[in-house]
C-alpha cells in the first residue's frame, strides 16, 4: 500500500512540473512579445518623460521641465480641448445607434441588408474614408454642400474654417463608427427576455417606461463597454486629423492630442517632451477607465 | 393619408420595444387572454405594428442612402473627367464614364508595392500571430501552471496602455537595430501574438471539456498533438472570425506605418493614397485619388461580403462578453 503510495507520487509531480514547463513555454511568446514591445516601452517612456531628448544624443534628466512646460503650451493645451470637444460625438453616436438598433429589431423585412449596410463604413480603412469625406467637405464642388444645396442651405468650407472643422469629423467619425454600436446594441436588444416586457405591459407600463426601465438597463453592460472603448479610441484620434487637415486645421482647431505629440516627436524631434505628453495620455485614459470600472461596479449592485 | 401614416408613427417611436420581444403581432391566436380589450383593439395593433413596419423601413432607407452615398459618391468620382468633377449640379451617374483613371492610378504612384506591403504585413502578422495566440489561449485555458491568471490579467491590462505612450522609445529601438523604413517593425510584434484573440478563444476554450484532453494525455499524446488534433479544429470557428478582424485592422492601420516608412515603395497601402491625396489634390486630381482610394477598400469591402455572417457574429459577441 505504502510502497504504491510512494511510487505514484514522485510520478504525479514529474508529470505536473513537466505540464507546467510546456505551459510556460507556450505563453511565453505573447508574454515576451508585452515585455518587449508593451513594458519596455512604456517604463521607457515614463523615464524619457523626464528628460531632454532629441532621439539622437543620449537622453538627459531635467526633472520636471517638460511637464511645466506642458502646463504653459498653448498648443497642447488646445490639442487636448480637440481631443476632448470630439468626444461630442460618443453620445450623439449612442443615442443615434440605439434608435437605429431598436428599429432593427422589429419583426419586418430586410434586416440583414440594412445591417450589413451600416456596418460598411465600420470595417473601410479609416484613411480612404478620412480621404473621401475630405472630397466631400470640398466647399465648393463636395457632396456635402451639394447636398444642403438642394434644401437651399449654402455649406461653409467645412474644413478650412476653425468652426465648422471640429463639426465635420465629429459628423464623420459619427457616421463611421455608428454600425458597430448598433450592431452591439442589437445583439444586447435581442437577448432580453421578453417575459420582462409582458409582465410589464401586464402591470400597464408604457413603452416609455418599459424603454426606461426595462431595455436601458438590460443594455447597460453595451453602453458600459461602448463608452469605454470610444473614450480610449477617441481619445487617440489621430488619422482623420493626419489625413483632412496635415498642419492641425484652421488655427490649430482640429489638431488632436496624439497629432501633437508625433509631430513633436517625429518632425521636431523632441522626443523627451513627447515622450511626457503621452505619459500624460496614457494616465488619462487609465484614469477615466477606472472611474468607469468603480461607477460601473456600483450601478450594478444598485441593480441587484 | 399624412395623418394616417403620422398616427402610427408617433407611437412608433417607442412601440418596437414591445413588439419584437412578445412577438404579439404575429400571434394573434395568443392575444385574447392577454389583452382584456377584445379583438377589435388586437386587429387596430397589428396594422399599426405594420405601418410602423413601414415607416421603420422609410427611415432605415434614408439612413442607409446617408452611410452608402460618400461610398457610391467616390466610386462616381473616380470615373469622371476631370471637368466632370467640378460639374454644376453634380452628377450622379458620370458621363462620360471614363474607366481610365484606374489604369492611370497603377503608374501614378506605388500603388501596386502598396498592395504587397500591406499583404506581406497584414498575412505574416496574422498567420503566424494567430498561431501563437491560440498556443497561448491554450496553455492560459487548459493547463497548470502557477500564477497563470496572474499572467493573464497582466497581458489584459497591457490593453490599456496606448499605442502613442509606447510608440516612441518603441521607435527608437527598431532605430538602433536598423529596421526603420523596413516592413520589420510593423511585424515583429504581431507575431508574439494578439492578447485580444487570446481572451477570445480563451474563452471558447472554457466550453471544451477536460475529459477529452485528459483521455487524450492517457493515450500518451504530446501537448502539441493535443492542441493539433483537438484543440486547434476544436476553436478554429471562434480563429476564423478574430482571424479576418485583425487582418482587417492590420490592413487599416495608419499610424504605426507612417512612423516607419519613409520611402514611397516600402509604404502600406494606407499610406499610399494618403501620399496620393496630399500629391494630386494640388492639382485637384480627384478623380486619380477616388480611384486609389476605391482600390484601397475594395479589398476589405470583398472579404467582409464573403464573411460578413461571421463578422457580424464575432463582433456582437464582443460587446456581450466585454
Amino acid at each position: 500500500m505504502s510502497t504504491t503510495v510512494l511510487r505514484t507520487k514522485p510520478r504525479r509531480s514529474r508529470l505536473h512540473r513537466r505540464e507546467q514547463q510546456i505551459a510556460l513555454l507556450f505563453i511565453a511568446i505573447p508574454l515576451i512579445g508585452f515585455l518587449l514591445f508593451t513594458l519596455y516601452p512604456l517604463l521607457y517612456s515614463v523615464y524619457a518623460s523626464f528628460t531632454s531628448w532629441n532621439g539622437l544624443a543620449a537622453p538627459k534628466f531635467n526633472g520636471l521641465d517638460n511637464y511645466i512646460k506642458m502646463w504653459n503650451d498653448p498648443y497642447f493645451l488646445k490639442s487636448m480641448w480637440n481631443t476632448l470637444f470630439l468626444m461630442i460625438g460618443i453620445p450623439i453616436g449612442l443615442v443615434l445607434s440605439m434608435a437605429l438598433a431598436l428599429g432593427l429589431n422589429r419583426k419586418m423585412r430586410g434586416i440583414t441588408f440594412f445591417r450589413t449596410v451600416y456596418y460598411v463604413p465600420v470595417i473601410s480603412s479609416i484613411a480612404a474614408i478620412a480621404i473621401m469625406w475630405q472630397w466631400a467637405y470640398n466647399g465648393d464642388f463636395g457632396l456635402v454642400n451639394q447636398v444642403l444645396d438642394l434644401v437651399g442651405i449654402q455649406g461653409p468650407n467645412w474644413l478650412a474654417d476653425k468652426d465648422t472643422v471640429k463639426p465635420a469629423l465629429i459628423i464623420m467619425a459619427t457616421w463611421k463608427g455608428l454600425g458597430y454600436s448598433m450592431l452591439l446594441y442589437l445583439a444586447a436588444l435581442q437577448s432580453v427576455p421578453r417575459y420582462l416586457y409582458e409582465a410589464a405591459a401586464l402591470d400597464g407600463a408604457g413603452t416609455w417606461q418599459q424603454f426606461r426601465n426595462i431595455t436601458l438597463p438590460m443594455v447597460r453592460p453595451v453602453t458600459f463597454f461602448l463608452v469605454v472603448t470610444s473614450i480610449i479610441g477617441g481619445s487617440q484620434i489621430f488619422i482623420e486629423i493626419n489625413i483632412m487637415t496635415p498642419l492641425g486645421g484652421p488655427e490649430f482647431s482640429s489638431a488632436s492630442i496624439v497629432w501633437y505629440i508625433w509631430r513633436q516627436a517625429f518632425n521636431n524631434l523632441h522626443m523627451g517632451y513627447a515622450s511626457a505628453m503621452s505619459i500624460v495620455l496614457g494616465l488619462i485614459i487609465f484614469i477615466v477607465t477606472v472611474i468607469q470600472f468603480r461607477l460601473n461596479r456600483r450601478n450594478q449592485f444598485s441593480i441587484d | 393619408m399624412s395623418t394616417s401614416t403620422s398616427l402610427p408613427g408617433a407611437v412608433q417611436a417607442g412601440a418596437p420595444l414591445l413588439d419584437p420581444q412578445g412577438g404579439i403581432p404575429n400571434s394573434p391566436a395568443s392575444r385574447p387572454g392577454r389583452t382584456p380589450d377584445g379583438k377589435g383593439h388586437a386587429l387596430t395593433r397589428t396594422t399599426r405594428y405594420k405601418l410602423g413596419n413601414v415607416l421603420v423601413t422609410l427611415i432605415l432607407s434614408l439612413g442607409a442612402v446617408v452611410m452608402l452615398g460618400p461610398l457610391i459618391w467616390t466610386f462616381s468620382t473616380s470615373l469622371k473627367t476631370h471637368d466632370a468633377i467640378f460639374a454644376l449640379p453634380p452628377q450622379w451617374i458620370p458621363d462620360p464614364v471614363v474607366w481610365e483613371n484606374y489604369l492611370r492610378v497603377w503608374s501614378a504612384g506605388p500603388l501596386l508595392s502598396g498592395i504587397r506591403n500591406s499583404l506581406i504585413v497584414a498575412g505574416t502578422v496574422t498567420v503566424i500571430g494567430s498561431l501563437t495566440s491560440s498556443i497561448a489561449a491554450f496553455a492560459f485555458a487548459k493547463m497548470r501552471m502557477p500564477f497563470k491568471n496572474a499572467v493573464f490579467l497582466m497581458l489584459l491590462a497591457g490593453l490599456m496602455i496606448p499605442f502613442p505612450t509606447i510608440m516612441i522609445p518603441q521607435f527608437m529601438v527598431f532605430a538602433e537595430i536598423g529596421w526603420v523604413d523596413t516592413l520589420l517593425p510593423l511585424i515583429v510584434p504581431g507575431l508574439f501574438g494578439n492578447i485580444i484573440m487570446i481572451f477570445f478563444l480563451k474563452q471558447y476554450l472554457e466550453n471544451v471539456p477536460d475529459s477529452i484532453i485528459e483521455a487524450a494525455k492517457l493515450d500518451g499524446a504530446s501537448y502539441l498533438q493535443i492542441f493539433s488534433r483537438l484543440i486547434f479544429p476544436a476553436i478554429r470557428p471562434a480563429m476564423a472570425a478574430q482571424f479576418i478582424l485583425w487582418f482587417m485592422a492590420v490592413w487599416n492601420d495608419y499610424l504605426a506605418p507612417i512612423i516607419y516608412l519613409n520611402t514611397p515603395e516600402k509604404q502600406t497601402l494606407q499610406l499610399v493614397i494618403a501620399s496620393f491625396n496630399a500629391q494630386y489634390a494640388s492639382q485637384t486630381d480627384y478623380p486619380l485619388i477616388m480611384a486609389a482610394s476605391f482600390i484601397a477598400l475594395l479589398p476589405v469591402l470583398i472579404v467582409f461580403i464573403i464573411f460578413q455572417r461571421q463578422i457580424i457574429e464575432s463582433v456582437a459577441l464582443t460587446g456581450g462578453k466585454g
